[in-house]
């Protein structure tokens, strides 16, 4: 598939500030692609130069063959030209329009036929399920509804590429699960390509079909589909960021790898590769517990009862960890410990990283 | 055993009743939590406990203290309470140091200099604020401020704490520290504790018992266990974590779940009293449902309308008939691809009749 | 796409263009005239002079007029803050009955300008004249008047009934935006309503309290009207009172100008302090005591001082307010001043008279009103381009902008008008001294400030990414302006321009010094025909003023409403 977005050697800072640094990212056409990173990262800056609200201090962007920013040339094509929809974190619809207003401009910046922007705009208020509210004022509409305009609005000009910068982030937890999967709805029907930008990690995974993970510095650490991402971390960071996650150091004894100081052997493939230390990280579904051995004798330190999930914090040795059961797994297996009772784990998964990356995440 | 009783408690705003007769008994040295959403009536029937709001009817005792009677015309004011209370908002007071926070109740007290500065010190110890003693609570974080809050309760040791909603102002990280120091320091002091708050697994981890409530009116009291093993009624069992309802309509001899020609397998026993009803529902959670293959006796039929892939769970929504059911397994277990046929397990069914 | 590129600098643009203009615009009708000021205080004959300055400053007239500001401007501010403090908590934190109206009563002393209500209590407390006064010797048999109003309590005394809604409205904000839990967690920690009130509640609202005590100071400093019509006669001068006196006098000779000019710098300086002295308040001392669950604060029980309580606010109303207002309408009505107030005595006439047929009064009304539409107007526009620049846009070189834009704020009136005759009147080429040109431009220098705060302030309402999805759905910069951000700050601009011209109205500090015989306005007619001894028809046009006032404040009103629903 052809790329319709490339990013190339991006710079941009705000005085001292440097945020992005000779970034490069290709997005094929009809792919969703995510940018997902902690807040700060300068993912939001990415998308601001993209729409052209930002002009890159280094580097070039091209849109569908076209060069809409070159820091050499000094070429420039200002927002209205570059044929994008935008969805922002806050809504933006406007205040004084209604929701049909809000949604037809676009179209009559294009200056097309009163009798074609009608039909449009209403298929459109149709898609999104707002029938029968478009003479409403956003003031009149719930956080989700004006989300749901800003979204037609984004759409309506059949645009080639849809930017969405945090669009759910305002919403409240069910609504952003359910605007989740209306987004990709409307993603697949139109099949538009979208460049999904979030902090959200559950959101990325859920909607992505490729996502790339920025650092707190503006730098890609990785970029692949969700599974890989979950399942094959490029460092430590991208496990961190993906999940809860835990961390158990380790001591080499004759290639062998035990529990922080303590002489319980780690019932893993030690790791490959180099590092002073290493560390062990797992997700605590990872984490098989047990009432009798083989595996890692650990003491219940503390049993929290959720609801739906059994949460334990688990002492081993000089190091702990935590994993979480289903409450009705938990009690058909015997599982339901109490604090200070005997357990062993076992794993499922588990990744190697250099100690040394601890730091960094741990800042 | 029982120490805080609430009798036949009502407040009436207007016409709108907020608290309908409601009757509560609390242990000393009990962590009981009133779960609801917002309009339920907890946070008002905890000023009433307080003493903000009076009672339209019935009575409030701590031990054999009488607090609020509108019958006896007996009120107590907030200040004569002998409370410790904790609010969302933090609450604590900008204008004084953290020090001098702590110390405000006892000063009030006209205990001695020395034993105002015994008991500040030992309570701003309990929660780790010792180094902060002197700074401006406008200083501190969320937790912080939260943790003052916290120990000027404490400082007059009261016999009962009033917590609302204390950790909702949080974020979830430090939500979940906060949650287990207040039980530590539950446990070192003793004192009861009323928690008002709408989220359940809170309520779940914290709580010895648990009040459900819903536009005023009780639903349940039980141990978090038996509240999530037994949920008494529909709303309770949709108020304590995800769930699907399914409408289930009986045809004489066998269930049919609503829009679907397959018949619900033998594995799945409707209990008899909802044999009398035309339709009924069938409550799940999405953790409690495992895929399962077309020779289970136990299968039921459905067609995958959505499958995402969120890390640690893999998230469907499974069309039966012509209802949906939402489904979560973990990202190991077996489970079919997106506009496929399955057959789903249900491992923990409840049964509640349509208007309950 | 649309293929074709434009250069990203493309040299001198639009927006430095709009920086240009807003910077010229507050240099010449602000820094400029300010500048002028300070210049003819420190330089005499061209050289830096201090020390005729400080000899300027000592001399015994000066001085003593130094002195009489920061009395009558001390007694007003402890004055108005007490009584403002104490209203605003009996209506937030106490069962007064009919909170809600009371709290509208006590903002209608912000609609009755100061001057009109010292005219109203001239004709009642004057030692001898007076009709509380004689009514009093009358009935007791005595030659001691009750209340001599021609002293500094009497000047301060009517300057609170007519400030203290600036603290009033900042005390009552604050409390009611207190968190009422901080109050609750008190009281449940053993504290009871009073320990709550003095421990609490009053050190939460300080900084509040301060800053509107503050703003009482910076008013009552630069306060011409009350001290001109109680004080002069009785030699009691204020700064602005003796600058207009110096500059009236003397006809422009270059001595009162200096004399003008130094007590001028004084005025500026004190305004800079005490607006720095504010924003330190509220920077500092500002409490973040906002949010939570809103529940109802505790409200003190007044048992049986409910109805007394509510008596006393509304006596209070009724002799500060409502008092001189019948007074005003009543001697307004009477053919000679000095008539007895009887129903036989008073007749409409006086009002046709100087609404039809006396030119004097006509034409005040006239230029007042023109003065006022043409001052707002150009003030309205001339703001939302200013706030633009200084909200909105990223230029270099804005910095500057934002200085300049504190300026309006804080210079009083008085520098203004005498800033606006050292730079208007022929040394720089242009002389439009004594024309109407002149109080026009004072007015819009006068009346930037509230410009820039209604439309910075709708400004900041419109977020960036409203202009920006405009932009993307194809819009450009100039359609986006015009189809987004005016439309959003539309009601801004309303509200400046009434905030403007309902205050131009009754202006008096700036006009009196700038007016010809023939360009006076409302505000000077009726000072000057009451200093000329017609008392009757001085009162009767301040009545027809307050009557276009409360008109024009209903109007307002009612398009809040509206904007608000």
């Amino acid at each position: 598939m052809e790329d319709i977005i490339k990013v190339e050697g991006v710079a941009k800072g705000y005085g001292k500030h440097q945020v992005l640094q000779n970034l490069d990212i290709a997005i094929k056409k009809g792919e969703c692609f995510t940018l997902l990173g902690p807040s700060g990262c300068g993912k939001t800056v990415l998308i601001r130069l993209i729409a052209g609200h930002e002009v890159p201090d280094a580097g070039k962007i091209i849109i569908d063959d076209t060069v809409v920013a070159d820091s050499e040339t000094g070429e420039y094509i200002p927002p209205e030209r570059r044929g994008l929809g935008i969805v922002f974190q806050d809504y933006a619809v406007w205040p004084h329009m209604t929701v049909f207003e809000n949604i037809a401009y676009p179209l009559k910046m294009e200056k097309r036929p009163k009798a074609e922007i009608n039909e449009l705009v209403m298929k459109m208020i149709e898609v999104v399920g707002m029938k029968g509210l478009d003479k409403r004022l956003p003031s009149e509409l719930s956080g989700g509804q004006q989300q749901r305009v800003a979204l037609a609005r984004a759409l309506v000009a059949d645009p080639s590429v849809m930017l969405l910068d945090e669009p759910l982030s305002n919403l409240d937890a069910n609504l952003r699960e359910e605007m989740r999967f209306e987004i990709k709805a409307l993603q697949r029907k139109f099949g538009i390509t979208v460049l999904f930008v979030t902090h959200d990690q559950e959101v990325a995974l859920a909607i992505s079909d490729r996502l790339a993970i920025m650092d707190a510095n503006g730098k890609i650490r990785q970029i692949g589909n969700p599974y890989e991402i979950f399942e094959k971390p490029a460092d430590l960071f991208v496990f961190k960021f993906m999940g809860i996650a835990n961390f158990v150091h380790a001591t080499e004894k004759n290639g062998k790898f035990y529990v922080g100081n303590g002489s319980q052997e780690i019932p893993w493939e030690g790791p490959k590769g180099k590092a002073a230390k290493w560390v062990a990280g797992f997700r605590p579904s990872d984490v098989e517990i047990h009432r009798e051995g083989p595996g890692l004798k650990g003491i219940i330190h503390r049993a929290n009862f959720l609801g739906a999930t059994m949460d334990y914090a688990i002492d081993v040795d000089d190091q702990s960890l935590r994993t979480e059961i289903e409450t009705h797994t938990a009690i058909n297996n015997n599982l339901m410990f109490k604090e200070g009772e005997e357990c062993y784990i076992t794993f499922k998964a588990l990744h190697w990283f250099d100690a040394e990356q601890l730091k960094e995440v741990e800042e | 055993m029982s120490y805080i009783r609430l009798v036949n408690v009502t407040k009436r705003f207007g016409d709108v009743t907020a608290v309908d007769n409601l009757n509560i008994e609390i242990g000393k040295g009990e962590c009981f939590s009133m779960l609801g959403p917002s309009g339920c009536g907890k946070t008002t029937t905890l000023r009433m406990v307080a003493g903000f709001e009076d009672l339209s009817d019935g009575e409030v005792w701590v031990g054999d203290r009488l607090l609020s009677s509108p019958k006896k015309h007996h009120y107590t004011p907030p200040e004569n309470r002998n409370f410790g209370m904790v609010f969302q908002a933090f609450a604590v007071w900008p204008h004084m140091s953290v020090y001098e926070n702590v110390a405000f109740p006892l000063r009030l007290r006209k205990l001695p200099n020395a034993e105002i500065d015994q008991r500040t010190k030992d309570a701003l110890t309990a929660t780790n604020l010792l180094k902060a003693a002197n700074d401006s609570p406008a200083d501190l974080s969320g937790g912080g401020k939260q943790r003052v809050a916290l120990a000027r309760a404490l400082a007059i040791n009261p016999d009962v704490m009033l917590l609302d909603e204390p950790l909702s102002s949080l974020d979830p990280h430090l939500r979940e520290e906060m949650r287990f120091e207040i039980k530590d320091l539950q446990r070192k002091y003793g004192f009861s504790i009323i928690y008002v708050t709408h989220d359940q697994s809170e309520a779940m981890a914290l709580s010895d018992r648990i009040l459900v409530m819903k536009l005023g009116v009780m639903q349940q009291i039980d141990s978090p266990l038996d509240v999530y093993n037994n949920p008494k009624n529909k709303f309770v069992f949709s108020f304590i974590g995800v769930s699907s309802f399914t409408d289930v309509i009986w045809k004489g001899k066998d269930a049919y779940i609503k829009g679907s020609e397959h018949k619900l397998p033998s594995g799945l026993i409707v209990p008899e009293r909802m044999k009398a009803e035309e339709m009924f529902n069938l409550a799940s959670r999405p953790t409690e449902i495992r895929f399962t293959n077309a020779n289970d006796p136990n299968g039921v039929r459905g067609h995958v309308i959505r499958k995402a892939f969120l890390g640690e769970i893999v998230d469907y929504l499974v069309k039966i008939g012509d209802q949906e059911v939402r489904v979560q397994i973990g990202r190991r277990d077996p489970g079919p691809e997106a506009d496929e046929t399955c057959y789903l397990q249900f491992l923990r069914p409840f049964w509640y009749k349509v208007n309950e | 796409m649309a293929s074709g590129t434009i250069k990203k600098d493309s040299g001198f643009g639009i927006a430095q263009v709009i920086l240009f203009i807003s910077i010229a615009i507050l240099v010449i009708f602000v820094a400029w005239p300010v500048l002028l000021i300070l210049f003819n205080a420190f330089f005499v004959d061209g050289k830096f002079n201090s020390m005729d300055f400080y000899k300027v400053l000592t001399e015994p007239e000066t001085f003593q007029a130094l002195i009489n500001s920061l009395i009558i401007a001390s007694m007003t501010t402890v004055g108005s803050t007490i009584v403002g403090t104490f209203f605003a908590w009996l209506v937030t934190r106490t069962d007064l009955p009919y909170k809600t109206f009371m709290k509208s009563l006590f903002l209608v002393p912000f609609m009755l300008p100061s001057f009109i209500g010292a005219l109203a209590w001239k004709m009642l407390l004057s030692p001898h004249a007076g009709y509380i006064n004689k009514w009093f010797m009358a009935t007791f048999n005595t030659t001691e008047p009750l209340f001599n109003i021609y002293t500094y309590h009497g000047i301060s005394c009517v300057e609170v009934m007519y400030l203290f809604p600036f603290v009033f409205i900042q005390v009552c904000g604050a409390l009611e935006r207190m968190d009422p839990t901080l109050e609750e967690s008190a009281r449940i920690s053993g504290a009871g309503l009073f320990t709550i009130t003095r421990k609490i509640t009053i050190p939460l609202v300080l900084p509040s309290i301060m800053s509107g005590a503050l703003l009482i100071m910076l008013y009552s400093m630069a306060h011409f009207g009350t001290v001109a019509v109680l004080g002069i006669e009785q030699g009691i001068y204020n700064i602005p009172t003796l600058i207009y006196e110096k500059i009236h006098e003397s006809a422009g000779s270059f001595a009162s100008i200096r004399t003008g000019t130094v007590l001028a710098t004084v005025l500026i300086v004190s305004a800079a302090c005490i607006i720095w002295a504010q924003q330190k308040v509220l920077s500092k001392g500002h409490y973040q005591i906002i949010g939570g669950k809103s529940f109802r604060p505790m409200e003190l029980k007044l048992r049986g001082l409910r109805y007394p309580l509510l008596f006393f606010c509304l006596a209070y109303i009724g002799f500060t307010i409502l008092l001189p207002t019948v007074v005003i309408f009543m001697v307004g009505g009477v053919e000679t001043y000095g008539l007895p107030l009887t129903w036989e005595n008073l007749s409409l006439d006086n009002y046709k008279y100087i609404l039809f047929e006396y030119d004097v009064t006509r034409d005040a009304i006239f230029n007042s009103v023109t003065l006022g539409l043409a001052a707002a107007f150009i003030t309205m526009f001339a703001g939302v381009m200013i706030s633009y620049v200084i909200v909105k846009m990223k230029v270099r070189g804005k910095g500057i902008l934002e200085f300049l834009g504190m300026l309006p704020f804080s210079v009083p009136g008085s520098v203004i008008a005498l800033g606006v005759i050292l730079a208007w009147s022929g040394q720089f080429g242009i002389n439009i001294y004594n024309t109407v040109w002149i109080i026009l431009v004072s007015y819009i220098a006068r009346y930037m400030a509230f410009s820039l705060k209604a439309n910075s302030a709708a400004l900041e309402q419109v977020h960036d990414s409203l202009m920006e999805a405009s932009r993307s759905c194809g819009a450009s910069m100039w359609q986006s302006l015009k189809d987004i951000v005016i439309p959003l700050v539309r009601p801004g601009m309303v509200s400046a321009f009434f905030l403007i011209f309902l205050p131009a109205l009754r202006e008096l500090t700036v006009s009196i010094m700038l007016y010809a015989p023939t360009t006076r306005t409302i505000g000077v007619a009726i000072y000057t025909l009451n200093e000329d001894g017609e008392t009757v028809m001085s009162t009767a046009l301040a009545g027809i003023a307050l009557i276009i006032i409360v008109l024009g404040q209903m109007f307002i009103n009612h398009l809040t409403k509206k904007a608000s629903e």
